[in-house]
């Protein structure tokens, strides 16, 4: 009966002779006639198998015949195995196509995710060399347009290093290359002549190239350079559907290139226009001590509207100006007016003598400008050394005034009020004289400070008592540990919470030694 | 006073002149050091960083006032900068052969920038090319570097074991980029359990551990991104999360449940009463913190060390059962919250038997 049946069956002995075969057994194997050996009619899987019909764990077997690929299930009985075979050459051409598959999306997957962390442009060229070399092929080279006649390389090779490099090279001696570059089409590989490949391509320990493949990397609306892929000899030839594959790579490692590339563009305006409003760094002025901290309020931003500046003195002698001050308003568009007022305030700087007429100055420049609703309160501090004294000129203009804090734990708020810069056609100002004895200190701060929300409860203010308690513990402390401490007092007291921008600094009369000038060029110590 | 034990001399002298707030005196003694031919990294790591490490210590047993404590810091600071542009410094950098390049930053939310600033001295003299980004480093900031700048490894310092989470997000950030993470400071446990937990490329108990754990190799770039999540699957139970949102609540019922239970706050001054809630809020965040990392650890020796310094005060630390009582009430739906505060419980009770106060309440 099974004679006919439409799968060939073969039937054979414990010893692996063939009893009997059906016809479709004799077409697919025409020797496996009766009593010939199963190991000679046979593929050698076959009769593998055969020997291991016991182990379940072998069972069904599978493998090549003739061009399909088939599948047996062994039937044992008594002394003699029936053998079925099945065609299983779609399902295996259906299998293998999805395992390719899944690959390749699991590994777009695992480039996509690498790609799309990182935007410096350095760091994507090496992930796309590093995973086109250990997927694609057994070398890669990602090839950036020139930057002043040379240009950018990454070369990963089979040991999975990758090599920055600026190279001159001449992007016509590799087929395909210019074209890759400019964004036309790929030429098919079979069209390049692996042989021609120029030394900077075929690195030496490479050996020698079997076949090339060169994709742009297709950017946002500009090519972001190119991708060239390498085999070894000993490997197969790229085929259709990998170079199809390799520029789906490519179109994604080209997008995160641009992505990176205007970054990096980007971010080199904004420092630019940034170094500009970052606050200066505190420092000695004409030997008084001076720290100044400052915590803009966004996260991701550097500057707010929250600024200060601190000018010496045109000539030794005379004073140093400290400036503090609070924008309305915050972010970039005040830190923007924040540069005009410390640009108006520099202008100024002969008339400092006078505070009254320099902020009458300011308020005059603020009226004229064209956003008539942003105005600003500040604090102006003249600083001059006299023997081991500090006198200070306090100018407030709508300003919390200066807080002083004596050597004996003391704090005093210095008696300065003004009208606040750029409201009112008019202005009026009270200046204050302070004189700070050694290891005394006078505070500037912004309202970032004392209008910090947050503390245990979470919604307090932190307030201007709470920071006045915490000063009379900070009498005799250097400028940098009390500002340190006002800073970090409000910062913890705000948390994880949201808060406005925060500047504090803090002007001391020295307590004698200096140690600013102890270091590079011998002990340059003075004391005062 | 250069062998091992002679160090001690050193560190005495220095603290005496940064605690006076004397940098004068303080410049001398590292001058002094250095014609003593001490190199400047054991400078640094042996007579620098155990004077700061001193801070604390002498905090906690309540010997110096918060005003020393950043009056030494301050101090040390600029001995450090002093010691950054010495002859010796510069030359032994500059014989270096170059290591690699490095971003050290303290999380966000950590003042103690001291350990950070330290290893990125030394890291300079063993020929690193070192951006120093500071204490209190917003992650967004930190990322935007790591944007601008290839580095072959960021160092995240944090002594706050609060801040635990944070630093979680800031490691997984920073790895994201493709940059690996070593981590320092005491948050992270003795033996560094948490920088495990995090998921942090390598852990340093110290300075030098850490600039020996960058020189013996280079620490691989992380590939497989993932969320922060997937390293602490016991946060699906949203108990953190819950907790670390409603902490402004808590500490405020637990403040107007406690007068009931601890008579003697009736005359607390307005001073005492926020120190109260700010010990409240202090113990809301390590019960969050603890809950993060799910280990009961962290909110143990949380309350032990608090019960030292509030007995060193001459505060009863018996005061801080009620506040767990009344927080154990407001969380008996959160089981691994209620199981931190009974085991916070006997911690406080073990160390208030141990330590009996050493000054008479006031």
């Amino acid at each position: 009966m099974w004679r006919g049946a439409p799968y060939p069956v073969l039937m054979v002995d414990a010893s692996g002779v063939i009893a009997q075969a059906n016809d479709a057994a004799l077409v697919l194997l025409p020797g496996a006639v009766p009593g010939a050996l199963l190991a000679d009619a046979a593929p050698a899987w076959l009769s593998l198998a055969h020997t291991r019909v016991l182990d379940p764990a072998a069972s069904p077997a599978r493998g090549p015949i003739g061009p399909g690929t088939y599948e047996a299930r062994p039937v044992p009985a008594a002394d003699v195995v029936t053998w079925w075979l099945t065609d299983a050459t779609d399902l295996e051409h259906a299998t293998r196509s999805l395992r390719v598959e899944r690959e390749r999306t699991a590994f777009l997957d695992q480039a996509s995710s690498e790609l799309l962390s990182s935007l410096n442009l350095d760091r994507c060229m090496e992930v796309t060399a590093r995973l086109a070399a250990r997927h694609l092929a057994d070398a890669a080279l990602v090839i950036l347009p020139p930057a002043r006649r040379r240009h950018p390389v990454a070369y990963c090779g089979p040991d999975g290093v990758v090599v920055h490099e600026e190279l001159a090279i001449d992007a016509g001696a590799v087929p395909g290359l210019a074209e890759a570059l400019r964004g036309y089409p790929p030429l098919p590989s079979r069209w390049i002549d692996p042989g021609a490949a120029p030394g900077w391509l075929a690195r030496e320990g490479f050996g020698e190239v079997g076949s090339l493949v060169v994709s742009a990397l297709p950017g946002h609306g500009v090519p972001a350079g190119a991708l060239v892929l390498l085999r070894g000899s000993g490997h197969a030839g790229f085929s259709e559907g990998e170079e199809v594959f390799a520029r789906l790579f490519a179109a994604r490692a080209g997008a995160a290139m641009a992505a990176a590339r205007l970054y990096a563009e980007q971010t080199g305006i904004t420092e630019t226009l940034m170094r500009e409003l970052l606050p200066p760094r505190g420092r000695d002025l004409h030997g008084v001590e001076v720290a100044a901290r400052y915590r803009p309020s966004e996260h991701t931003a550097r500057v707010g509207g929250d600024f200060y500046d601190l000018h010496p003195p045109a000539e030794p002698g005379q004073e140093s100006l400290v400036v503090l001050g609070d924008v309305a308003g915050k972010g970039l568009e005040a830190a923007v007016l924040t540069g005009k007022i410390r640009h108006t305030l520099h202008a100024l700087l002969p008339l400092a003598g006078d505070h009254q007429r320099v902020l009458e100055l300011l308020n005059g420049v603020l009226l004229t400008g064209a956003d008539r609703t942003r105005f600003v309160t500040l604090v102006l501090a003249s600083v001059l050394r006299a023997g081991g004294r500090v006198r200070l000129r306090l100018t407030s203009a709508g300003h919390a005034p200066p807080l002083i804090v004596r050597g004996d734990g003391r704090v005093e708020e210095a008696r300065t009020r003004g009208t606040l810069i750029g409201m009112l056609e008019s202005i009026t100002s009270v200046t204050d004289t302070v004189v700070l004895e050694p290891g005394e200190t006078c505070l500037l701060f912004t309202d970032g400070i004392t209008e910090a929300v947050g503390g245990p409860l979470g919604d307090e203010m932190f307030g201007e008592e709470r920071l006045l308690d915490e000063l009379r513990q900070c009498g005799g402390m250097p400028p940098e540990a009390i500002a340190e401490r006002v800073e970090m007092l409000s910062a913890q007291w705000v948390g994880d919470g949201d808060h406005d921008d925060m500047a504090v600094i803090a002007i001391t009369a020295p307590r004698g030694a200096h140690l600013s000038a102890v270091g590079g060029h011998g002990r340059g110590r003075f004391t005062a | 006073m250069t062998d091992a034990t002679g160090f001690s001399a050193w560190r005495d002298k220095l603290w005496q002149a940064a605690v006076a707030g004397d940098e004068f005196a303080a410049a001398d003694v590292a001058l002094a050091a250095l014609d003593h031919r001490i190199p400047v990294e054991t400078l640094l790591l042996e007579i620098v960083a155990p004077v700061q490490a001193r801070v604390g210590l002498e905090w906690e047993a309540d010997r110096i006032t918060v005003a020393q404590e950043h009056t030494v810091t301050a101090i040390n600071e600029r001995v450090l900068a002093a010691l950054a542009h010495h002859p010796v410094a510069r030359r032994t950098a500059a014989a270096a052969r170059h290591a690699g390049r490095i971003a050290v930053a303290c999380i966000d939310g950590e003042w103690h920038a001291m350990p950070a600033r330290i290893l990125a001295e030394v890291l300079r003299l063993r020929g690193w090319r070192v951006d120093y980004l500071g204490a209190q480093v917003p992650t967004p900031h930190l990322i935007a570097h790591l944007h601008r700048t290839v580095y072959d490894v960021v160092a995240l310092s944090t002594s706050i074991p609060a801040r635990l989470p944070a630093a979680h997000a800031a490691i997984t950030a920073c790895q994201a980029t493709g940059t690996p993470v070593i981590v320092g400071g005491a948050a992270f446990g003795p033996d560094g359990r948490y920088a495990r937990l995090l998921g942090a490329d390598a852990w340093a108990p110290d300075g030098r551990a850490a600039a020996d754990r960058l020189a013996a190799a280079p620490l691989p770039r992380p590939t497989a991104s993932r969320q922060a999540a997937d390293d602490l699957p016991h946060l699906d139970d949203q108990e953190y999360t819950l907790v670390s949102r409603s902490a402004g609540r808590l500490v405020r019922e637990i403040m107007s449940g406690l007068p009931e239970r601890v008579p003697a706050m009736a005359g607390y001054s307005e001073q005492q009463h926020r120190h109260t809630a700010e010990d409240v809020a202090h113990i809301v965040d390590f019960l969050a913190a603890a809950l993060y990392v799910d280990d009961p650890g962290l909110f143990t020796r949380f309350l032990t060390w608090t019960t030292g310094v509030l007995t060193a005060r001459g505060v009863p630390a018996g005061a801080l059962l009620p506040a767990l009582d009344l927080l154990g009430g407001l969380l008996e739906d959160f089981p691994r919250a209620t199981a931190l505060i009974r085991r916070g419980h006997d911690a406080v009770r073990a160390a208030s038997a141990q330590a009996p106060p050493r000054r008479p309440p006031p």
